[in-house]
């Protein structure tokens, strides 16, 4: 715990005065302290995309600022940033600092989203750095009249190959800009010379998490913040009728309440004279029951109007295979559960507005679209919008931190008083956006050789906007103009990777889904994922053929087929024709899925391991087998970390979690009605890292969540011959499914 | 009303309005500790978890005035980054932490676990933990740090 320590105290020291670019940028940097007023503004420091300054700047003492629009959710990626960028510099790893989402100074590189981060944003930033670095050896040639092919950099020194007096980066460029465009075509380093990226370097971030002393947003203060709590409608669309805090003014420390529309918060100058005037302010709500019954739920979601059909992936004619004559028909309806995000902290943020300008502090996955969202809901003019990233707990997706700082700006523009906010329990597992339900029909057709000839997947998948913003909360209930909620990229990977020679996927876009929808770790992708894998395995029992043999005469990928021979030899995978029967009341069962994710980038393959008490119908998963190709690798052990937390947390979405609602609200508002996977139930995971070096790198966050569902599905099906094509996969839905065998 | 209370060794006077408080408020607030979290208030996640007369608590759900007159512990009384206890360690060398919201409570009750058995199963050890919730799926990775440590105080 020695070196990272002191990385880790320059990101979260106080408020750092960074030279960059000779001008002085003021970051508001995260404080255990109280920090003290609004930070100065008026930095020149460019964030543009294009420029190797909107990346990165170089100090006079030679250290190194990467300036990160995405950010680190607690997936690490900080430290793979730091790695790609002191790799491409020729730098120690403790001389860069990365500053993520602050819209002042870091570059728009989009939403924190789809396992872009190291595939997009650290691609953009390690070719700031080869640019930079590029034109540094120039500045080096010159200065030190070799030949730039002669020269070497080493600890930020660049030096002749040969020996002799070099010249350090500081010298080169500290303090100053760079003012270059960032050029695809500066030479990258090779791969093979690489000492700091492909290393499993320890986070930077985990000393002061294990200590006490790391800042999140819920631990982050300004002088004379006031705390608030908002008070949400009894049914989710319900109109605020009336209020009355008459009792809340006994309690010491109560301010008073905001209402603007149906938006409601009271104030307090402690958090628990918030707390409690939460629990005792008097509310009159207009009733609401515009949600579906829970129990047909599918039949709401089947039923929903149409707005539009789009085939995603068409070859060949499967309207006419499916009707010829001799052909082996089969058919299945899938369908996919509502999920919360389930963050373990609830969302927080704090806001000031001060002199017409607002800053807010906020853990959102994506600072640069919050600041247009507040711009947009407060009707103020961008500039005045400033947001900064500090990190949350996990969010997995788009959960309520974007509405929590939606909630403190708002009310830090109606007081003129720093505002936190901080989501209870409720407000988290109540009022997150959710993942949507997803229903799907299969139907597949084989000739009298066992060849799959026909296949066809329709998905019934919630419309979408233009934009990918999430409505905010505080916008809605307020009656102030507003976005539109986007559910996600969640078409993507309904496209099959196998060569069938008939193939129709369609998506049926349909108007409105119950919930105000987000994107949640591996949108679409998973669902999509699960039933397509899920059908596979019932077309390799009725075509009588191994599944793993199966899958790799239908492809036509080497590396795919790579992967999936890697995946048969780590899981130690037996081929079989048709199952196994077993006695006993316990019985146990593998399944396999594949995915190449979203058709164009990683490849996963999982085998799992299950046990069914046909008693009880509970399904226990034991392990986890995983091959995994994104890839060149930045830190093997941070992708193993990922890949566990996706296989982790995806048999809990697989075989416990379902939101629970009424025709008014959702009634799953605790870990009690929403559990998830706890220490005992959770399996063990092998891994087979597959590392290309020479490759792009691309993501991890989500791919391996994808193939776990439909994985333990075929293991079940194994186990017991029965086909549970309901996530998730609880006890009652096993036992239907084994009455039916 | 000025409340004395006993912190990681140190004792310390709050002022508090209310004595149902819960003691995570104090804790957090009013001595700027981060180590004990927010995660439900309900004393169902273990996320606020500290110890008391070296029992492992959930401080969202203890008021402030039963915990006067205690020997209160939060993470960082168990140790520092220059003198870190042999969980933190071992977390840092299983890099047993994902986003970490939860890794206060991982520690936190794993070292009372610790305290009664020093030589746990990883059955024993999942099953001491049941009750703590971690979204982000590090648990195999903090089974790991807590058969580590347990290890290296053996």
């Amino acid at each position: 715990m020695t070196s990272q320590v002191v990385l880790d105290s320059v990101d979260t020291s106080r408020r750092d005065f960074l030279k960059a670019g000779g001008a002085l940028i003021v970051t508001f940097a995260i404080s255990d302290k109280l920090a003290a007023a609004t930070p100065a503004p008026s930095p020149v420091k460019t964030v543009a995309e294009d420029e190797v300054d909107g990346f990165i700047a170089i100090d006079a003492k030679g250290n190194v600022t990467v300036y990160s629009g995405k950010v680190d959710l607690g997936t690490g990626v900080r430290t793979a940033l730091t790695q790609i960028a002191a790799e491409e510099l020729s730098v120690p790893l403790d001389r860069v600092t990365v500053i993520q989402g602050d819209t002042l100074v870091t570059p728009d590189q989009g939403i924190t989203w789809g396992s872009l981060t190291i595939q997009v944003g650290g691609m953009q930033i390690r070719q700031a750095a080869a640019t930079g670095r590029n034109a540094l050896l120039g500045e080096a040639a010159t200065k030190l009249g070799v030949g730039k092919d002669a020269l070497a950099v080493k600890d930020g020194v660049v030096a002749p190959k040969a020996g002799g007096k070099g010249v350090t980066y500081a010298e080169l460029v500290g303090g100053k800009e760079f003012r270059l465009k960032l050029d695809a075509k500066a030479p990258l380093k090779d791969p093979a010379d690489y000492t700091i990226v492909g290393k499993p370097l320890a986070r930077l971030d985990i000393p002061d998490k294990v200590t006490g002393r790391f800042t999140y947003m819920q631990d982050f203060k300004l002088k004379g913040m006031i705390h608030a709590r908002v008070i949400r409608p009894r049914a989710m669309k319900a109109s605020l009728l009336a209020w009355n805090d008459f009792d809340c003014r006994k309690i010491p420390g109560y301010i008073g309440a905001i209402r603007k529309g149906s938006y409601l918060a009271v104030l307090g100058h402690s958090e628990w004279a918030a707390i409690k005037a939460s629990q005792i302010v008097e509310t009159t709500w207009s009733e609401w029951e515009g949600l579906p019954e829970k129990t047909r739920l599918w039949e709401y979601v089947r039923n929903s109007k149409v707005v539009k059909d789009e085939d995603l992936q068409k070859v060949g004619n499967t309207a006419d295979v499916m009707k010829a004559p001799g052909m082996k028909q089969i058919a299945a309806t899938y369908d996919f559960a509502i999920h919360t995000h389930g963050s373990i902290g609830p969302s927080c943020a704090v806001a000031e507005y001060k002199d017409g300008k607002l800053t807010c502090w906020t853990a959102s996955q994506a600072p640069h679209l919050l600041r247009k969202q507040l711009v947009n809901m407060l009707s103020m003019h961008p500039d005045d919008v400033h947001c900064i990233y500090i990190e949350g707990s996990g969010c997995y997706g788009r959960n309520g931190h974007e509405d929590a700082a939606a909630d403190a700006a708002l009310l830090a523009k109606e007081t003129g008083l720093p505002v936190r906010v901080q989501w209870m329990r409720a407000d988290e597992h109540g009022w997150d956006p959710k993942g949507p339900p997803t229903l799907y029909d299969f139907h597949g057709a084989l000739d009298d050789q066992g060849n799959v000839v026909g296949w066809e997947s329709e998905a019934f998948l919630p419309d979408r906007p233009k934009e990918f913003a999430v409505t905010l909360l505080a916008a809605e209930l307020a009656g102030l103009p507003r976005d539109e909620a986007h559910p996600g990229n969640i078409f993507q990977s309904l496209a099959i990777p196998y060569t069938i020679p008939n193939v129709r996927a369609t998506a049926h876009w349909v108007a409105g889904t119950p919930f105000r929808p987000s994107w949640i770790r591996t949108p679409g992708r998973m669902q999509n994922t699960y039933a397509n894998e899920c059908f596979f395995d019932e077309i390799c029992v009725a075509a009588r053929v191994d599944p793993l043999e199966f899958r790799l005469k239908n492809l036509k990928d080497p590396r795919g087929a790579e992967l999936l021979q890697r995946l048969g030899r780590l899981a130690n995978w037996q081929p079989r024709k048709e199952r196994t029967q077993q006695t006993g009341d316990v019985v146990r069962g593998r399944g396999l899925a594949y995915v190449k994710y979203e058709l164009a980038r990683t490849y996963v393959g999982a085998v799992a391991d299950v046990e069914v008490d046909r008693r009880s119908g509970a399904v226990r998963v034991t392990k986890f087998y995983v091959a995994h190709d994104c890839g060149q690798i930045i830190n093997p052990d941070g992708l193993k970390n990922q890949i566990e937390g996706n296989v982790v947390q995806t048999v809990s979405r697989t075989l416990i979690e379902d939101l629970q609602f009424d025709r008014s609200h959702v009634t799953s508002l605790d870990w009690k009605s929403y559990p998830i996977l706890t220490f005992p139930e959770v399996p063990e995971v092998a891994i087979d890292l597959i590392d290309r070096p020479t490759e792009k790198p691309w993501g991890a966050g989500e791919p391996t969540a994808a193939v776990v569902p439909p994985a333990i599905a075929n293991a079940i099906y194994d186990a017991t011959g029965a086909r549970v094509r309901s996530v998730p996969f609880t006890p009652e839905k096993v036992q239907a499914a084994l009455k039916s065998v | 009303m000025k409340m004395g209370l006993n912190v990681n060794g140190k004792p310390v006077s709050v002022q508090v309005d209310d004595p149902d408080m819960p003691l995570l408020y104090a804790l957090r607030n009013d001595l700027g500790l981060h180590g004990p979290r927010f995660g439900c208030g309900l004393g169902q996640c273990g996320s606020c978890t500290v110890h008391i007369d070296g029992k492992a608590m959930r401080s969202c759900s203890v008021p402030v005035s039963a915990a006067a007159g205690k020997k209160i512990v939060t993470l960082e009384g168990l140790g520092t980054s220059a003198k870190p206890h042999p969980l933190q360690r071992a977390f840092v060398e299983e890099q047993a932490v994902q986003c970490g919201y939860c890794i206060n409570g991982m520690i936190m009750e794993a070292a009372a676990f610790l305290q009664t058995n020093r030589k746990p199963s990883e059955a024993q050890i999942r099953e001491a933990l049941a009750g703590n919730l971690c979204r982000c799926g590090t648990h195999l990775r903090i089974v790991r740090a807590v058969k580590r440590a347990s290890d290296m105080m053996a």
